[in-house]
């Protein structure tokens, strides 16, 4: 019953472990990693009981590992994920998730008249304050709050 | 592209101010030159704007340089046309300095990032105006002979005026102190007044424009109070007469205080008040002439002490 029950997260050789994820943020997780186009093994499980969260979503990637980048760009979508990285099936390391003071091409300017909004080009996101989470359109300079941007 | 674009005057120090300012008095002096000579000056209008487009064209021809460019009416952000990235660069093969305006917030900050030819921004969207700044500053200077310590009066619609927000943000190295004077729907947005807060400038609110009111102004920026802007339009017949400026207003004004106006002015300055010695808006129209006059020299790397021994200047 035990090892049943540990199978579901334990068996990973290499790889990295995405734990803590709000079982409402777990899609937007995979979209952003895109790890439906990914040729790797991935395991997505949602709704695990969390002590922490009551319910939580888990990814596990065979073989990848993700870089500071896709590490920042999930801080946007939920800033107090975990991520383990596994090597012969030893956590070696873990990483917490913390939001980057510049965002290029992660988040949607939520100004219909902001030029990212009308030209194929990248949007870029000052990081004004992490604690509450605001970001500053670089190019329209209007700010909006990590709880309800879209992603690019 | 690390070139010498000029997107926002805002956070521009004192020096780099003072050096613009000297330019633009050099060129009232002497505003006919050839100092631009062999030089292009594109003015691209995606949105028109007859007097900022007559006035930079103007300020262009009159320093020798050539000037080509559109004004296209039918440009929207949703037309399927070229992209802004691909006018530029197309631009960028033919011209010196680039001069657009667009509806679209950010566009010029984009548009000096996909070419090395320098922009000068010529207001994009509701976002910034430097140009207009730039002679509003001017203006100030000139009237005031400083811009420290000036109490500056803003008058009508402060809620969509983007000319008040950015003069509010190039004044702040100067130690303003503010008087914001509208209608409640059209009062001064909270991010403005945060800016102020932050900056420590000083601000005082009121909704009574008359003549004890505006007693103390050295500046009295006027605006237009417009019926479209009011959701409320009972809203609108109540107060669309108290932001008149009539010239029995005058009575205690400063001996100092001059009226600004961006122009046009619809009803909200009485024609009276034309007459006045502290009437100073079409002289204020005529500075934008020698304030892009300095931001175009300024965006080539011309400098002020080139300007001074200047030798290409054109007697009268
Ligand atoms: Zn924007």
């Amino acid at each position: 019953m035990e090892d049943k029950k540990g199978r579901m997260v334990a068996a990973l050789e290499n790889g990295t472990v995405i734990d803590h994820i709000p079982t409402q943020k777990l899609f937007t997780v995979v979209q952003l990693l895109q790890l439906d186009k990914c040729k790797d093994s991935v395991t997505i499980g949602n709704n695990y009981s969390s002590k922490k969260l009551g319910h939580k979503g888990l990814i596990k990637v065979a073989d990848r590992f993700f870089s500071d980048d896709e590490i920042s760009r999930l801080a946007v979508v939920c800033p107090n994920i975990r991520l383990c990285i596994i090597r012969d099936y030893e956590v070696v390391e873990k990483k917490e998730v913390c939001l980057p003071d510049q965002l290029t091409n992660v988040v949607r300017c939520a100004n219909p008249v902001c030029i990212t909004n009308n030209e194929p080009m990248k949007t870029v996101f000052y990081v004004v304050d992490k604690e509450r989470g605001i970001m500053k359109c670089r190019y329209c300079g209007k700010e909006q709050c990590i709880d309800n941007i879209k992603l690019v | 592209m690390g070139n010498r674009s000029i997107v926002s005057i805002a956070d521009y120090s004192r020096e780099k101010i003072q050096q613009l300012l000297d330019m633009a008095a050099e060129f009232e002096k002497a505003p006919n030159r050839r100092i631009l000579q062999g030089k292009v000056v594109a003015t691209l209008f995606f949105e028109p704007s007859t007097r900022t487009r007559l006035s930079f064209e103007t300020a262009a021809n009159r320093l020798g340089a050539r000037v080509i460019g559109f004004t296209d009416p039918k440009v929207t952000s949703s037309s399927k046309g070229e992209t802004l990235k691909d006018t530029i660069k197309m631009v960028s093969n033919y011209a010196d300095v680039i001069v657009m305006r667009h509806k679209l917030e950010g566009a010029a900050l984009y548009a000096s990032e996909v070419t090395n030819v320098p922009i000068i921004n010529a207001g994009d969207g509701s976002n910034l105006h430097p140009s207009q700044t730039m002679l509003d500053l001017y203006s100030i200077y000139k009237t005031q002979g400083t811009l420290e310590n000036l109490n500056i009066y803003m008058v009508g619609d402060l809620k969509y005026g983007r000319t008040v927000h950015s003069l509010l943000m190039s004044m702040r190295k100067y130690n303003p102190t503010f008087h914001f004077i509208a209608p409640k729907e059209l009062e001064m947005p909270e991010e403005y007044k945060m800016y102020c807060k932050l900056n420590k400038i000083n601000y005082v609110e009121q909704t009574d424009f008359t003549e004890d009111t505006i007693a103390d102004a050295d500046i009295l920026y006027m605006t237009r109070v417009q019926r479209e802007r009011f959701t409320d339009l009972m809203e609108y017949e109540r107060v669309k007469d108290a932001y008149i400026l009539k010239a029995d207003m005058l009575g205690k004004c400063r001996k100092n205080m001059k009226i600004l106006h961006p122009l046009p002015r619809v009803n909200e300055i009485e024609y009276d008040v034309d007459e006045s010695e502290h009437a100073y808006y079409f002289e204020q129209a005529r500075n934008g002439l020698y304030a892009r006059q300095a931001l175009i020299c300024d965006v080539l790397g011309i400098t002020p002490e080139q300007i001074k021994t200047d030798l290409t200047i054109i007697e009268a």
